[in-house]
């Protein structure tokens, strides 16, 4: 059967060539990098080059790079890390409320220790407004923490703006950028960024890798305690393959980046006008233009994010809801009710994210199997009738459900 | 995650649709939790003649309407209301845990349609 993925938000295939180099660094250069001889030399000389390749990519300096099991961790480093550090100059912390778990759920922890945290509301489009920002801040405030592009709509917030905000008020400004570095150029001094977390498989890299950058100077604790590793910011062994890996991604990215922006942005229009001139009852969710390349997010009014996903693949296209279904949860995703969606909207939410391997053959078979499958489930479903009976006018902004 | 029979009910779903002259119909849960059945019976001399459904909602929505529909169609309405959202579970060889409480509704939807059918009797 034909197999489409367009799930490249929830992972991305590695690379040929960082799998072909990790490879290398398990069979053959698999010397620790804390051992003086010449295995342990060989791996730490690696780690150096890929933490280099990292930093390219994002405009930093090597020293600034501090590798992470992925970026949940990046997001717990920077967040208690930066907090507990920090405890005698303020207790404030300012984010938002559609950030990553990882994000929310270690502030959630830090106001058990005592923290106060502003969760900054977004407007329809999941857009954080800057003066909703300079509003929230205190003189008790030591962090903020504003996700770059968001995972599920993939709206990207105003970070320069935020960054040199934080700046003038002499406050740390970290941003989870784990969906947009590798897919977006990130600059971190051109965006006034003092903690940055990255992942490498959004981007063709392994799993199980990561980075926080933390610019020099950032008065920052480790969490995770035990060996010096990565100046003692991170204890435990390196994951050499990962690091390795992580860095070629880097590369691969940094080379291919405007080529890959302009493929997958016109893909993304393919999709999103596709959808919206072939099925009724749409809502495109996150802001039409500040949008990540790769991100598409409709509502299907009437229908169930789930069922949708199951037909999907069931025709061998893989995608993502935000359906409390697919969430695991009984509520659907934090990030579209934030957005005002009531929940039988949230619950019809479905998410294609591009990747560097789609095709525009790949968005023709979306868009030749999406309408069947919205008109099966429409037929079953009792929303659907008791408003084709009572409609005239139908309409594509779902006004009658908000 | 889902089972196979699970999945068969889901792909091809029967006694899907409506009954234009049901003399008993069923709704149960909400928009909100992300589940709504609705059930259409049509009674003669006690005995669930035609029966059929409209879901919004997940796979385990879907197929345990299903699922219910094929099991009460000829019954008794006595038989048919000892039949539990348990059973229907059962019938379709299990459902995920998190399904059991939030998804398997549809014979709760089939009592409600009975309920219904007694009360428009009653009238």
């Amino acid at each position: 059967m034909k197999r489409v993925y367009l799930d490249n938000s929830a992972t991305t295939q590695t690379h040929e060539e960082v799998a072909k180099i990790m490879v290398e660094y398990m069979t053959e250069k698999y010397g620790n990098p804390s051992s003086i001889h010449s295995f342990g030399r060989e791996a730490h000389k690696a780690i150096e080059e890929a933490r280099a390749q990292v930093a390219t990519l994002l405009g930093a300096n090597p020293n600034e790079i501090f590798f992470t099991s992925g970026g949940t961790e990046a997001d717990n480093l920077a967040i208690k890390g930066v907090a507990l550090a920090n405890r005698k100059k303020g207790n404030h912390i300012i984010t938002t409320a559609i950030e990553h778990h990882a994000v929310l759920h270690s502030c959630e922890f830090l106001e058990k220790e005592g923290f106060v945290v502003t969760y900054l509301p977004v407007d329809e489009n999941a857009m954080v407004s800057l003066e909703d920002v300079r509003k929230a801040i205190t003189d008790q405030t030591i962090l903020i923490s504003v996700m770059y592009a968001n995972n599920e709509v993939g709206t990207m917030q105003p970070i320069r703006e935020i960054g040199q905000l934080a700046k003038e008020k002499g406050i740390y400004f970290h941003t989870d950028a784990v969906q947009a570095v590798g897919s977006y150029p990130v600059n971190v001094n051109d965006d006034h960024i003092d903690l940055l977390s990255l992942s490498g498989h959004k981007f063709n890299g392994p799993k199980g890798i990561g980075a926080l950058y933390v610019r020099r100077g950032v008065r920052i604790g480790s969490i995770q305690k035990g060996g010096s590793q990565e100046r003692g910011m991170r204890a435990g062994t390196e994951n050499v393959p990962g690091i390795i890996g992580l860095g070629k991604a880097s590369e691969l990215a940094g080379a291919e980046m405007d080529e890959k922006i302009k493929k997958l942005t016109g893909l993304r229009e393919k999709l999103i006008e596709g959808i919206i001139a072939k099925i009724p009852d749409v809502k495109l969710n996150g802001h039409r233009t500040a949008r990540l390349p790769g991100n598409v997010n409709f509502s299907f009014l009437y229908v169930e994010g789930e069922s949708l996903l199951l037909n999907l693949d069931l025709k061998g296209v893989a995608a993502s809801s935000g359906s409390a279904c697919t969430s695991g949860s009984l509520d659907p995703s934090h990030v579209l009710l934030a957005m005002g969606l009531t929940h039988e909207v949230a619950h019809g939410s479905l998410r294609l994210s591009l990747g560097r391997n789609n095709t525009e053959a790949d968005a023709d078979y979306c868009l030749e199997v999406l309408p069947g499958i919205l008109e099966r489930l429409r037929s079953m479903s009792p929303l659907y009738a008791s408003y084709a009976a009572s409609a005239s006018n139908p309409c594509s902004q779902c006004q009658r459900h908000g | 995650m889902y089972t196979e029979k699970v999945m068969d009910h889901f792909t091809n779903p029967r006694n899907v649709g409506e009954i234009s002259d049901a003399n008993g119909v069923g709704e149960v849960g909400n928009a909100k939790c992300g589940d709504i059945m609705r059930i259409y019976l049509k009674v003669e001399d006690n005995i669930i003649k035609d029966v059929k459904f409209k879901t919004f909602g997940c796979g385990a929505a879907i197929a345990t309407s299903s699922m219910v529909t094929e099991m009460v169609k000829g019954k008794t309405l006595e038989e048919a209301l000892e039949i539990s959202n348990q059973a229907v579970a059962e019938a379709l060889g299990g459902l995920p845990p998190a399904k059991m409480h939030c998804s398997n509704l549809a014979a709760d939807a089939l009592h409600e349609a009975i309920k219904n059918y007694i009360e428009n009797k009653g009238q």
